[in-house]
């Protein structure tokens, strides 16, 4: 797989601090964000940064990965609930043990390289969740 | 709308592992026993196909699959909409007769998956996710059933022995369709013993990988009065009806479709329709837990209950609704883009009679609801028997 380097620099910043967006019409907010609110389609949004803490609402150990992550098999992937209610979808790390995973654990987003495309040379950074520490 | 369509032809090839054919020759095969039923010559060519611009490095499907059928300079193109693209191929060609832009129309559903490993496959199928915020991630759609399986297992109370009923009603249905591609029937203990894909999601609970091709010639009235029909009765489209969503659902709980819901209440709605006058339903199936939600959605069963009505005895060949009488996802295949058009074929063959294999109880009226994984798209037809 090639990865421009254009794609991963475009979403950087919210994908690095998450940062949504909270829609002034509905006060809603959602990640990622999108030029229109996906729940009351107003253009009406700001910025905004995101907790970065949240619950595990559900999480999977992923065995049949695709072929440019063949070196972090298996993938740990979860569904978080960050404090403010928003939604995200992201990798787990920092896990020793799988089977001390549970659903509502307090986790915490962490800065970490995502995947290296060994064709152009470039490394995707992004943000994963690990458990919050004494919480396990 | 305007004018009445019909399901004037079908083709089906076998799903499996099919080496020797490309995408050309197996749009061929389909397409060739389609359009044989009606003798007619369509007027133009919807396809409908997910990865070949991926996989086999193919962009104007539609054009290449035209002039190699004979049906040059006709209008043709391709449709996508992930792994609902063949019930959204058939609504397209649907709206074409319906307009009355087109007597005729054939829609052909194809998909080449076995000829590069099953991790690229993985990797192209993860472009139905989010590109930059999850399929980056290395989230690919099987890692997003296992949050759904996940999720409802703990919500609801329901085991992994309940929920293996349904691999093994597909299995049990595929094994007399000679176009199934797993015609072995398995257990509930093979399902818990098989090689976990995305915990708790084991392999014999995902539809495999798969080539096939399936064909469905559309036509209007005027169409069918002046072709040569072989003698089955042409069936009725009588709704249609498709909805989005966001990309994985991430607006969504884990154990809600909505647009499977929205779409399959307006098809149902345009038909002049009630849910309870379905004999037979081709439903979709890619993971057991997609199954699952999918029938409650329609409304077939209460929230966390359809695993348990599964396991009393519901839906089985003869009950209203049958459902999957083909083997579904699960066992007939799913050759991703081309899936839709196998179902659409299959319950007009139920509606007509001459399904080759385990038979519906009642097949007056039966239904298509295809969609995706996380229903980022679903396609719902509506079809009656004339």
């Amino acid at each position: 797989m090639e990865i421009s380097p254009a794609q991963p620099w475009r979403t950087r910043i919210s994908r690095y601090r998450l940062v949504g967006h909270k829609c002034k019409s509905c006060g809603r907010t959602h990640y990622p964000p999108q030029p229109v609110c996906p729940y009351c389609g107003s253009s009406e949004l700001e910025e905004v940064q995101l907790p970065r803490r949240g619950t595990l609402i559900s999480y999977t150990i992923v065995y049949s990965v695709p072929e440019q992550y063949r070196s972090h098999s298996p993938l740990v992937v979860a569904r978080v609930r960050l404090d403010d209610g928003t939604v995200v979808d992201a990798p787990l790390t920092d896990i020793a043990d799988p089977s001390s995973l549970k659903t509502g654990m307090r986790v915490e987003a962490v800065f970490r390289r995502i995947v290296e495309d060994g064709r152009y040379g470039i490394i995707v950074y992004g943000v994963k969740f690990r458990p919050v520490l004494g919480s396990v | 709308m305007s004018r009445r369509v019909f399901v004037a032809g079908v083709g089906l090839t076998r799903v499996g592992r099919n080496y020797a054919k490309g995408l050309v020759d197996l749009a061929a095969e389909a397409a060739r026993k389609a359009v044989e039923e009606p003798g007619l010559t369509p007027q133009a060519l919807i396809v409908s196909n997910l990865l070949g611009q991926l996989l086999d490095k193919q962009s104007l499907l539609a054009s290449k699959i035209a002039s190699s059928l004979g049906l040059r300079y006709r209008y043709a193109v391709r449709v996508e909409a992930g792994q609902a693209s063949g019930a959204h191929a058939v609504i397209t060609g649907y709206t074409l007769v319906a307009s009355g832009l087109y007597d005729s129309v054939l829609v052909v559903g194809v998909e080449k998956m076995t000829d590069y490993p099953s991790a690229t496959v993985t990797a192209s199928l993860s472009t139905t996710l989010d590109s930059e915020y999850q399929a980056m991630y290395g989230l690919t759609p099987a890692s997003y059933a296992g949050l759904q399986m996940r999720y409802y297992m703990e919500k609801y109370g329901v085991s992994r022995d309940e929920l293996s009923e349904w691999p093994v009603l597909m299995h049990a249905n595929a094994a007399e369709n000679p176009y199934a591609q797993f015609r072995r029937p398995i257990t509930k203990e093979s399902v818990a013993k098989s090689q976990v894909v995305a915990d708790p999601i084991r392999v014999l609970d995902t539809s495999p990988v798969g080539d096939g091709a399936a064909a469905v010639v559309l036509a209007a009235e005027e169409a069918l009065r002046e072709a040569q029909p072989r003698g089955t009765d042409p069936v009725e489209i009588v709704g249609v009806a498709g909805a989005s969503d966001a990309v994985a659902t991430m607006l969504s709980e884990l154990d809600r479709l909505p647009s499977v819901a929205l779409a399959f209440r307006a098809a149902l709605r345009r038909a002049r329709v009630d849910s309870k006058e379905i004999g037979v339903a081709e439903i979709h199936d890619e993971y057991t837990i997609t199954a699952m939600l999918v029938i409650e959605e329609m409304g077939y069963a209460d929230r966390g209950k359809a695993a348990k009505l599964l396991a009393e005895g519901r839906f089985r060949p003869g009950d209203k609704p049958t459902l999957n009488p083909s083997g579904g996802l699960k066992a007939r295949g799913h050759p991703v883009g081309a899936t839709g058009v196998y179902q659409t074929a299959e319950v007009a063959m139920q509606l007509r009679g001459d399904f080759p294999g385990v038979k519906a109880g009642d097949t007056e009226v039966g239904v298509v609801v295809s969609s995706t994984p996380q229903a980022a798209s679903t396609a719902v037809i509506v079809l009656r028997r004339t």
